[in-house]
């Protein structure tokens, strides 16, 4: 990857950073795709699939992103993600939860001490569009009311027409205000058409400081494909080959098996590299998800299979 | 880090294959000992541990299929109807697709190849080949060789170890649409497949003598071209014993078809989508170990970026998986034989004594069995021993280019003309890169794919006829 | 020489008559007409057995030459466009037909036909080359194809020329046989040496004056006079040759067919009962090309 993909001047103009972002190595559609299937294929059996389940569950970003959330739901989603498994010590807890913004505040007090982050989506999610100065006023409250990870969606608007100046200026702006919070940075590929755009996106929210980024709202379909993953995960492991820092991934949207979560592992392990099997590099965005895993792995401890009404329905 | 996602063994099951201790030859619907009363014992190349014991067939057994072949012509595959024949075809594909899993472990174990290619490439390939020209077998006057064309008669077949069933598949499947009858021989270290696809002929209620299979060693396949009963001999092996055949068959009226070695270059320009053409650089040298006669052996990186690629291309290499062909994780399997091997080293000897750097990633090979770990060497020129012969083999040699014109001048300074890559997202640059290469098969931004209505074949000395689509159809009608 | 002169005293020219210019028959080989580079000529007889001239006698070197030119004019000539080759074809039918009578007496002294049948032959000849100048912008789609292969790939495979051909002219159709065997070489891309046939070598060299003319680039066509059985060997082992027409091969076919193993040439065998008037449809053309197949993906 170009060396100036830090150079203060690749963000001094648009066309600067067209420049740059038209300069990167595009993708080829059928390659990518191809590249994912094929690591799909790959067959994680006994040992390396109970690893697996639990670093999974470790990585879920348990998420409640309805216009019917309310404080009860999240609470019960909460409890899950201290112990997904009420009869199963064992199982450990999820990465985060992850909720609107104006439900932080019950999140962080029901995970109070847990060890689970709240996370809250903000700047208007999902669409993005609103003036700058809500999303900020949006994403200072969720950090205040103790938010400790931010999923910021980007303007694909002011992407799709060519303006990248704005939408690294608008990632930039919700970065300061994030303070210490980690930002996550949502691209909504589904939106972006091409994977020649997923990379150019990818570029640009590291390139803006983005913490994570982020597949999907989970709102567009398709949201988290394989073939999408492969490509944030290309992004972030040429970012660090230049400059040594470490951007995290986040494919959410549609990843709702152990299957699907075990071949995003694959894609993390051969493509980063095994640097990013780790909670604090790679998370999968998901709701439905944990519920299978759970009983994935109770399969694989008893070897029996086991039956839906024996997991919480939260 | 590591251990938190190492794979598990993955095994595929073995219990699909019921292998015999002995196979014969399949002559006129039976299998019936060979005359020679000789055998060869078929070995797994990945532990060296003997499969089955198969006849060598000789002059006599020769004698025989080419006569049960020429009978059955005459009395029953000639006069037959297209569209019943192509109904024997599409029979035939529905049983290959059937018994996959099966051909497919068996063909891992025969070959050395992992699971995973005879799983998802060999064996859905030889089903669809079948397939596609079962259903030219009724429309041969609408293909382009006039109104009326004729069957040639019989056919002596002979194929190489590195895609056993396939290559069956590619000499049997049109010979038969078009209304041949055949004698084919295997490899004589991957024979099992043949002989299991012998099987399926039965099964199939083919009629004796269409097709008969006479495993055995190179004499099998010289008395088998030799013979003046045949009328056509189609191969596919090494670009030497092509030359043998042709002249073999000089002076009479047989037709033939080579399918030989090639020197394939896999030219990536400074534009090229890179972590696909990485992709394309590693199937194309790696699949199938390198045994693969169109592979991409010759890497022609535009100079201006080849201190980006080539560290992209270790990464990659690094995360290859050398081992059991049976573990569904594995992507580089056996070697097929110990004197293929041989010829590898000697090869990779030859790159590093002339002064190219040779670089393996760090792999762990088995104890037993036939293994070369990928090898990928930087500073080679033309000259090298490694960037003119074929190797057969997971080497890859890289060399360098300025200008387009350069990288078309290296590509096609060669005697082969098989295959050839090109990397570029500029469609004007591919389209003038492909019109330049002489070669039969150019992949642009993909390698080694393969489908049963494409054309396959080369140019110069990599052979000639095709193989695959309408194409293919002319090499068995007169 | 063969003029019915006297040579027992002085030329008994009449002072009002005029003294014929003949012509020199030489080689033909990069554009250029060369005698042979050894120096030596053969006598040409009709058919009758009266001396008609001395053709040039080509040599190993000769025929080397030639393959040189030919493939130094392959790229150039390939790489024409096909309307552009159809052209230049027609053209070489124009200006034919321009020395239809030249040809005509040529092949009435060669063939010992009369000169209604040597005239129809040299008419077939011209449209032999209307044929191919047709056929240069039509075989690619007669014999390309576009191939619906299972997956997001444009595939598609086309026609090109093999290359260098060596073609042994018919012994017995002077005229017609011989340009049945360039034109569909040429029509297509490649470039030939043409060992034109022993003993009647004539109109191929008027052919050869006639190419020169007609906007052929040099070296896509050239033509050797000699013995065939002293040049063949060569061109047939020639590694830069890449097929061979051995339609005027006669007994040596077989082993020139065998020496053409060893690179793997192309190689058209001799047809044991050629008609050079029936119909010759594509298969000669199409014996001369490669078919190459291009796959590229399909994606956004």
């Amino acid at each position: 990857m170009p060396d100036s993909a830090f150079a203060p001047e690749t963000a001094a103009s648009n066309a600067s950073l067209r420049a740059f972002l038209h300069g990167l190595p595009g993708v080829d559609e059928v390659g990518a795709r191809a590249r994912a299937a094929d690591l799909s294929t790959r067959s994680i059996k006994t040992t390396a699939k109970a690893r697996a389940i639990d670093l999974a569950i470790r990585m879920v970003d348990l998420t409640t992103l309805e216009g019917a959330d309310t404080p009860g739901k999240v609470r019960a989603l909460s409890a899950k993600a201290v112990h997904p498994d009420p009869a199963d010590p064992s199982v450990p807890r999820v990465a985060a939860v992850c909720v609107y913004s104006d439900l932080v505040g019950v999140a962080v007090e029901a995970l109070a001490g847990s060890g689970v982050k709240v996370a809250s989506v903000a700047t208007a999610f999902p669409a993005g569009r609103a003036p700058l100065s809500a999303k900020l006023t949006d994403t200072r409250r969720a950090v205040a009311d103790g938010a400790a990870e931010i999923d910021m969606v980007i303007d694909r608007g002011a992407f799709l027409a060519g303006d990248y100046r704005k939408v690294h200026d608008e990632i930039i702006a919700v970065k300061e205000a994030c303070g210490d919070a980690h930002l996550k940075v949502i691209l909504e590929t589904g939106e972006l058409a091409t994977y020649d755009n997923v990379r150019r996106a990818s570029w640009l929210a590291i390139h803006a400081g983005a913490d994570f980024i982020k597949t999907s709202t989970g709102k567009v379909a398709p949201a988290a494909t394989l073939p999408v993953t492969l490509i944030m995960l290309e992004a972030v492991r040429d970012h660090h080959a230049a400059t040594g820092r470490r951007v995290g991934v986040k494919p959410a949207g549609g990843i709702r098996t152990t299957k699907d979560a075990v071949r995003n592992l694959v894609l993390v392990n051969e493509v980063a590299g095994p640097a990013w099997l780790d909670p604090d590099l790679f998370r999968l965005g998901a709701s439905s998800l944990l519920n299978d895993l759970l009983m994935q792995r109770t399969r694989l401890t008893t070897g029996t299979y086991p039956g839906p009404d024996y997991y919480t329905l939260d | 880090m590591d251990q938190i996602f190492e794979y598990a063994p993955a095994p595929e099951s073995r219990s699909v294959v019921s292998l015999r201790d002995t196979y014969e030859p399949f002559i006129d619907g039976a299998f019936t000992p060979a005359a020679t009363g000789e055998y060869l014992t078929t070995a797994n190349p990945a532990d060296e541990e003997p499969l089955a014991r198969v006849a060598v067939s000789g002059a006599a057994d020769v004698d025989r299929a080419v006569a049960a072949a020429r009978r059955a012509f005459d009395t029953v595959w000639g006069p037959m109807p297209g569209r019943e024949r192509g109904k024997y075809l599409f029979r035939i594909a529905r049983i290959l697709q059937e018994r996959s899993r099966e051909l497919a472990v068996l063909e891992s174990l025969d070959n050395g190849k992992p699971i995973k290619e005879t799983r998802d490439v060999d064996l859905p390939l030889v089903a669809a080949h079948f397939f596609y020209y079962a259903g030219w077998a009724d429309k041969l006057e609408h293909a382009g060789f006039g109104p009326r064309p004729r069957p040639l008669g019989v056919a002596a077949q002979i194929i190489p170890w590195n895609f056993p069933l396939l290559m069956l598949a590619w000499k049997i499947a049109p010979a038969l649409a078009t209304g041949n009858t055949v004698v084919l021989k295997p490899a004589e270290t991957t024979p099992l497949t043949a002989l299991v696809f012998a099987e399926i002929c039965q099964e199939a209620d083919l009629p004796p003598g269409v097709v008969n299979i006479l495993p055995g060693a190179g004499e099998t396949g010289r008395a088998l071209v030799a013979h003046p009963g045949t009328d056509k001999v189609a191969f596919t092996g090494s670009t030497e014993v092509g030359r043998e055949i042709a002249r073999a068959v000089a002076g009479t009226d047989r037709r033939v078809s080579l399918e030989l070695g090639g020197k394939g270059a896999n030219i990536v320009y400074d534009d090229a989508a890179l972590d696909q053409a990485v992709e394309g650089i590693v199937s194309g040298i790696f699949f199938n170990q390198g045994h693969v006669c169109c592979a991409g052996s010759r890497l022609l990186v535009q100079e201006s970026i080849a201190e980006e690629l080539l560290p992209r291309l270790r990464a990659r290499i690094e995360r290859l998986r050398l081992g059991d062909p049976l573990d569904k994780n594995t992507d580089i399997g056996a070697i097929n034989s110990a004197a293929q091997l041989d010829r590898i080293r000697d090869l990779a000897r030859s790159g590093a004594d002339e002064g190219a750097e040779g670089w393996s990633p760090a792999c762990e090979l088995p104890e037993r069995g036939y293994w070369f770990p990928p090898t990928v060497f930087t500073g080679v020129t033309q000259a090298h021993r490694i960037a003119r012969e074929e190797i057969f083999g997971p080497v890859l040699s890289v060399l360098t280019f300025r200008t387009p014109e350069e990288a078309v001048a290296k590509a096609n300074n060669t005697p082969y003309g098989l295959s050839a890559g090109v990397w570029t997202e500029k469609g004007s640059r591919m389209l003038w890169t492909a019109e330049r290469l002489r070669a039969g098969v150019v992949w642009s931004n993909t390698f080694n794919k393969f489908d049963p209505a494409s054309p396959f074949g080369g140019y110069k000395e990599s052979g000639y006829g095709r193989e695959g689509g309408r194409h293919g159809l002319e090499a068995y009608l007169g | 020489m063969a003029e019915p002169v006297a040579h027992d005293g002085p030329a008994p020219v009449p002072s009002s008559a005029r003294l014929a210019v003949r012509k020199t028959y030489k080689l033909y080989l990069g554009g250029a007409f060369p005698r042979s580079e050894s120096g030596r000529s053969y006598p040409v007889a009709s058919h009758q057995g009266d001396h008609l001239a001395n053709a040039a006698l080509a040599s190993r070197k000769d025929a080397r030459d030639a393959v040189a030119a030919a493939r130094k004019a392959f790229g150039g000539w390939s790489g024409r466009t096909a309307y552009n080759r159809g052209q230049i074809l027609y053209r070489v039918a124009e200006m034919m037909e321009g020395r239809s009578a030249q040809f005509a007496a040529e092949l009435a002294d060669a063939e010992g036909i009369g000169a209604a049948a040597a005239e129809a032959a040299v008419a077939a000849a011209v449209d032999r080359w209307v044929y191919h100048a047709g056929w240069a912008d039509k075989y690619a789609q007669v014999l390309g194809a576009s191939n619906p292969v299972s997956g997001p790939y444009y595939n598609h495979s086309a026609p090109e020329p093999t290359g260098v051909v060596a073609v042994f002219a018919p012994q017995d159709s002077p005229l017609l046989g011989l340009v049945s065997v360039i034109a569909p070489v040429i029509a297509t891309g490649n470039t030939a040496v043409v060992v034109a046939a022993e003993r009647a070598p004539l109109p191929a060299v008027t052919l050869a004056e006639v190419l020169a003319t007609s906007d052929l680039p040099g070296g896509v066509v050239n033509i050797l006079t000699g013995r065939t059985a002293e040049l063949a060997p060569h061109l047939a082992s020639h590694a830069d040759v890449n097929a061979l027409d051995l339609a005027g091969a006669g007994d040596d076919a077989v082993d020139l067919e065998r020496a053409a193993a060893t690179t793997l040439k192309r190689v058209l065998r001799p047809d044991p009962a050629p008609d050079w008037t029936a119909d010759p449809g594509i298969a000669r053309l199409a014996h001369f090309l490669e078919t190459k197949t291009v796959w590229h993906p399909i994606g956004m």
